[in-house]
Order: structure tokens, then C-alpha cells, then sequence
């Protein structure tokens, strides 16, 4: 179990890193770039709007952190 | 132009990753001997050499767009931690890695450690070297097998990666010191945007996204995440500068 939680601990860092939020926040805006393509809206401005913003608070929430 | 940039990528992210494994490299060798170093980095080079051979090829069995759709994300995932790392250090809030700090504690190390010698070979710096080549070089495996696959070039990736171990090695086997003057921030930071800007690429066209200009989309989100980036290093600078003279004022 020790191992599994190691080796599934390396995994986790290795691709989330240090925010958790930032990876929900890539698979959120995925999945709602899916549902407008389905409705045959323009979806291309989502995940670079979501990149700003959540990178935007991701940087933010660690400044509040520190001070 | 997106091969120029795959190969930029890779090769950018490779320089930082080998001149950390290179410092680990360094302090183990000069300070217990060369043999067992070189066999232990080697060793971990030849693990990230079959990882990729093995991952690489099996992604671009994938469909397309199912690949783009996985890759990208894992790449904008991954690149947006980069990225984040990359503007906290530049902003001040995070230590910039320290070539010479971490070579200092690696020697300390190895001293330390007794002579753990059988077969002829000192297994301490066989272990640390291999560990040290094959932690750090992960990364790049990822960036290699990801991005190769995507742009549909693995060689040209393997290629950006093997140029920049060749030379990161020839000039650290000529000084025999930690490469303390390569900007490894700087370096993070562009790859931190490239691979934020390819995994939004990529991910957005997997999901079905047909983008307004075409391949010059890549170009365009490079620019806007920069600025953005730049902007959020300033705003930190700013802010901590001004930090004490307001808490000052209170007291």
C-alpha cells in the first residue's frame, strides 16, 4: 500500500503539481469547449480565456498565501 | 514554423533539466570518482531512451484528434505548472534553483556516504547519478513522447533532446563545474508559454475546435500567454516591493 501510495503520489505531483485547481480547471473548460462544439457555437475562446484567468487566481491565491 | 517551435520547446526544456541532472552528476563524480558515475548516468539515459522508444510509437497509433485531445491537456496540465512555477520565482515568492547550492549539498552527501563498493563498482554515486538522470530527464521524456506525437515528428523532438544533452554535457565536462550562469528561470518561463500555448492548441482541436487563423493560432496564444505571464511577474514585483513600506506604515 506504501508503494502504491508512492508511486500514485509521484504521478500526482509529476503532472497536477502544486495546484490542483489549475488541472480542474483545464478538464472544466474541456468538457465545456466539448458542449459548445456539439451545439455548433464558436469554442475556441474558452480554454485560452480559462488559461488567463485560472493561471491569473492560481498566482494570485499563492501572493495571499505568502503575505 | 511549428516544427521550429516543437524543436525550441523540447530543446529549451531539455537545457534545464540536464543542467540540474548534470550538477547532481558533477558532485557525485568529483567528489567519489568517475566510473560508477558515468555507468549510473548512462544507465538512467539509456531508461529514458527506451521510455520514450516505447511511448512514443504507441501514441501515434492513436487517432488524431483522440491523441491531440489527451496529449493536449496532459501538455497544458503540465505546462501550466511550469509556467506558474516559472512567474512565481521570477515575482520573488519562490527560491530560483540554485546550481551551486544544490551542488554543495550533493558533494556534502556523498561524502558522507560510506564506500558502498562490490563488484568493483561504488554503488552510492551509481544510484544517485542514475536516480538524478532519470528524475530530472522524466520530464523531458514526456515533453519528447507529447509533443513528437502531436506535431507528428517524433525525431525531431528526440532530436531537439539529444542536441541539448550533447551540449550541456560538452560544456560541463569542460568547466567540470555547475552551469550557475544558465538562466534556467528565463528558459522554464519560455517553455512554461510553449507548452501552455501547444497543449491549448492541440487540446482545443481535439475536442472538435477549428481555430480562426489556422496554425497562426499558436503564434497568437504564445504572444497573449506571455503577456499575460510578464504582466503577473510585475504585478508580483510591484506588490512585494510595496509590501514593507505599507506594513511599515502600520506599525
Amino acid at each position: 500500500m506504501s508503494w502504491l501510495r508512492r508511486f500514485g503520489s509521484f504521478w500526482y505531483d509529476f503532472i497536477v503539481g502544486d495546484d490542483w485547481r489549475l488541472a480542474l480547471a483545464v478538464v472544466a473548460g474541456l468538457s465545456f469547449t466539448a458542449l459548445l462544439v456539439h451545439a455548433g457555437l464558436p469554442a475556441w475562446w474558452v480554454l485560452p480565456a480559462l488559461v488567463i484567468v485560472s493561471l491569473t487566481i492560481s498566482v494570485s491565491r499563492a501572493r495571499r498565501g505568502r503575505s | 514554423m511549428r516544427d521550429l517551435l516543437l524543436f525550441l520547446g523540447v530543446f529549451l526544456a531539455c537545457v534545464v533539466e540536464a543542467v540540474e541532472a548534470l550538477t547532481i552528476v558533477l558532485a557525485v563524480g568529483t567528489t567519489r570518482g568517475w566510473r560508477s558515475t558515468w555507468e549510473g548516468a548512462g544507465a538512467g539515459l539509456a531508461v529514458l531512451a527506451v521510455i520514450v522508444a516505447a511511448l512514443g510509437p504507441a501514441l501515434t497509433a492513436l487517432p488524431i484528434n483522440v491523441l491531440r485531445l489527451i496529449v493536449g491537456a496532459l501538455l497544458l496540465v503540465f505546462g501550466l505548472q511550469w509556467l506558474r512555477k516559472a512567474i512565481l520565482r521570477a515575482g520573488g515568492l519562490k527560491a530560483v534553483h540554485d546550481e551551486e547550492a544544490t551542488f554543495a549539498e550533493q558533494s556534502a552527501a556523498a561524502r558522507r556516504a560510506g564506500q558502498p563498493t562490490r563488484h568493483g563498482r561504488d554503488w552510492y554515486s551509481f544510484t544517485v547519478a542514475f536516480k538524478g538522470v532519470l528524475l530530472e530527464g522524466l520530464e523531458v521524456a514526456f515533453i519528447v513522447v507529447t509533443f513528437g506525437a502531436s506535431q507528428g515528428n517524433l525525431p525531431l523532438a528526440v532530436a531537439a533532446a539529444a542536441a541539448a544533452v550533447v551540449i550541456v554535457l560538452a560544456v560541463g565536462v569542460a568547466v567540470r563545474q555547475p552551469l550557475t550562469r544558465v538562466p534556467e528561470n528565463t528558459l522554464k518561463f519560455a517553455v512554461g508559454v510553449l507548452l501552455t500555448s501547444f497543449g491549448t492548441f492541440w487540446a482545443a482541436e481535439g475536442a472538435g475546435v477549428e481555430w480562426p487563423a489556422s496554425d497562426a493560432a499558436v503564434l497568437l496564444l504564445i504572444l497573449a500567454y506571455s503577456a499575460v505571464a510578464v504582466a503577473l511577474v510585475r504585478w508580483l514585483r510591484t506588490s512585494r516591493v510595496r509590501q514593507p513600506t505599507a506594513s511599515g506604515g502600520g506599525r
